[in-house]
């Protein structure tokens, strides 16, 4: 059985659900004393560097490492360790240093988050936009422009996001668009005028690295080229976007409230580094102006105030997915976090209140 | 017309730091910089109208503590998107350990 039409939502955002959200003071943030916050919210070009520094060198070690063992069966599983550091943990720096609190330096921020960019597939000017109403209005319908999983989640859809196959085709079609200088009336409605032209040049740019690289590969009559640049984000992303899935899918909707639209998960070291620590995401949209390398801290700072986080990924999912198999024939339906007996309650809202599972 | 009103104490505004400063219907943001000068700036982010008084404040750059979109709070100039209107700026007088704004005429 299957949803009925009419209980299906329009995410879009030219649509009937495109009016106003939340005005930004009734967003729930749990208190932090203001000087606690500023230490938390404190720049560093050092944390960063080292993080930074790592991520590149595994990058450019293993890059090295599959160009040496190319054509042999050690080249598979190297393949598959490259992708995952270029692919999932660029696409983890390109929000980061989007967000502009990565470096104390700028230009380290502006250097790594185009770079980063080019490495997931996205576009920079339009990413930042869309990010920037994403943090504004975070899983309200009409109004996100990255809700991930409508409801009713198609299954099979979902499962492909899981490996981010159509989200990447969608990116390379996007790519293709911009740099014939055409918008979506969707993407209209974030991208601001002043930045069009800088989007349209670096979608440009990013399809002439590609068709260069192409270019090589086919002149060597060898996929090595691609394999170290262009393809690693279709075949490394996957683990960023199995983690990525846990930020707000099955979660409410039209609430403004991060505790209850988004999830911190606990994740072991190595997940958590490529991810960069993005697994507090309750923490980053309530702050998003405190560094990844802070959340950590942040998230012990107000943790008695918000829902007990997943003790793993499996955890997450183990909640996720019958939530979104239940969605398929109720799209009503949302996972109800609860909050603990002393938290601060979620403020009144005026949407519609839909059915809760306890 | 210069119109001038007490804000604060000037200890009030810790170095490197801002406090938020309502007035009637109106909101301001009041700054002290690392070289110990005051200033007063609208206290709403021109972006999404989110109260500056909770970003951070780095040398004499506030950021909106929602998008982080940066403006030079001496002259209201945006630094960084999303900010990109200019905020409103006051003059500020401290006399005696206290500060004032002049809300007659902000550029």
């Amino acid at each position: 059985m299957t949803a009925n039409a009419a209980d299906k939502r329009d995410y879009s955002l030219t649509g009937p659900n495109s009016g106003p959200g939340f005005t930004p003071s009734e967003w729930y943030s749990s208190r932090i004393p203001r000087k606690r916050l500023k230490e938390l919210m404190k720049r560093s070009d050092r944390p960063s560097m080292v993080n930074y520094s790592i991520w590149l060198g595994f990058v450019l070690a293993l890059g090295a490492l599959l160009i040496v063992t190319w054509g042999t069966v050690w080249a598979f599983p190297i393949a598959i360790l490259y992708g995952v550091f270029y692919g999932s943990g660029a696409d983890s720096r390109w929000h980061e240093c989007g967000h502009g609190t990565v470096f104390k330096t700028q230009w380290l921020n502006n250097f790594f988050y185009q770079a980063a960019s080019f490495m997931s597939l996205r576009n920079p000017y339009l990413w930042r936009w869309s990010h920037t109403r994403h943090h504004t209005d975070t899983v309200i319908v009409g109004r996100d422009p990255e809700i991930a999983f409508p409801r009713p989640p198609s299954i099979g859809v979902w499962i492909s996001n899981l490996l981010y196959i159509p989200a990447l085709t969608g990116e390379l079609n996007k790519m293709l668009k911009l740099s014939f200088g055409k918008l979506t009336e969707e993407q209209k409605d974030f991208l601001i005028e002043a930045d069009r032209n800088k989007a349209f040049w670096a979608s440009r740019i990013q399809l002439a690295i590609l068709v260069s690289i192409a270019g090589l590969s086919i002149s060597l009559q060898s996929w090595l080229p691609l394999m170290l640049v262009g393809l690693p984000t279709f075949y490394g992303s996957w683990l960023h976007h199995i983690m990525a899935t846990t930020q707000h899918a099955g979660l409410a909707e039209d609430v403004p409230d991060h505790r209850m639209n988004s999830r911190t998960v606990y994740l072991n070291p190595f997940f958590q580094f490529i991810y960069s620590n993005m697994n507090y995401h309750v923490e980053h949209h309530m702050y998003p102006m405190v560094p990844f390398h802070a959340l950590p801290a942040l998230h012990e700072e107000i943790k008695a105030d918000c829902p007990l986080a997943y003790p793993s990924l499996w955890a997450a999912y183990r909640e996720m997915i019958p939530a979104v198999l239940k969605q398929q024939t109720d799209p009503n339906f949302y996972i109800k976090r609860p909050l603990p007996a002393d938290a601060m309650p979620t403020p009144d809202y005026q949407r519609p209140v839909l059915q809760a599972a306890e | 017309m210069a119109t001038w009103i007490e804000a604060c104490a000037a200890e009030d505004v810790e170095n490197e730091d801002l406090i938020r400063f309502d007035h009637n219907e109106q909101t301001f943001a009041i700054y002290r910089s690392p070289d110990d000068e005051y200033y007063c700036t609208a206290g709403l982010c021109t972006h999404e109208e989110v109260h500056l008084s909770d970003g951070l404040v780095m040398g004499h750059i506030i950021e909106c503590p929602m998008h982080n979109g940066q403006f030079d709070y001496r002259t209201g100039a945006p630094r960084r998107s999303p900010a990109c209107i200019k905020l409103k700026i006051y003059p500020v007088k401290v006399e005696n350990g206290t500060v004032f704004i002049d809300i007659g005429e902000p550029s």
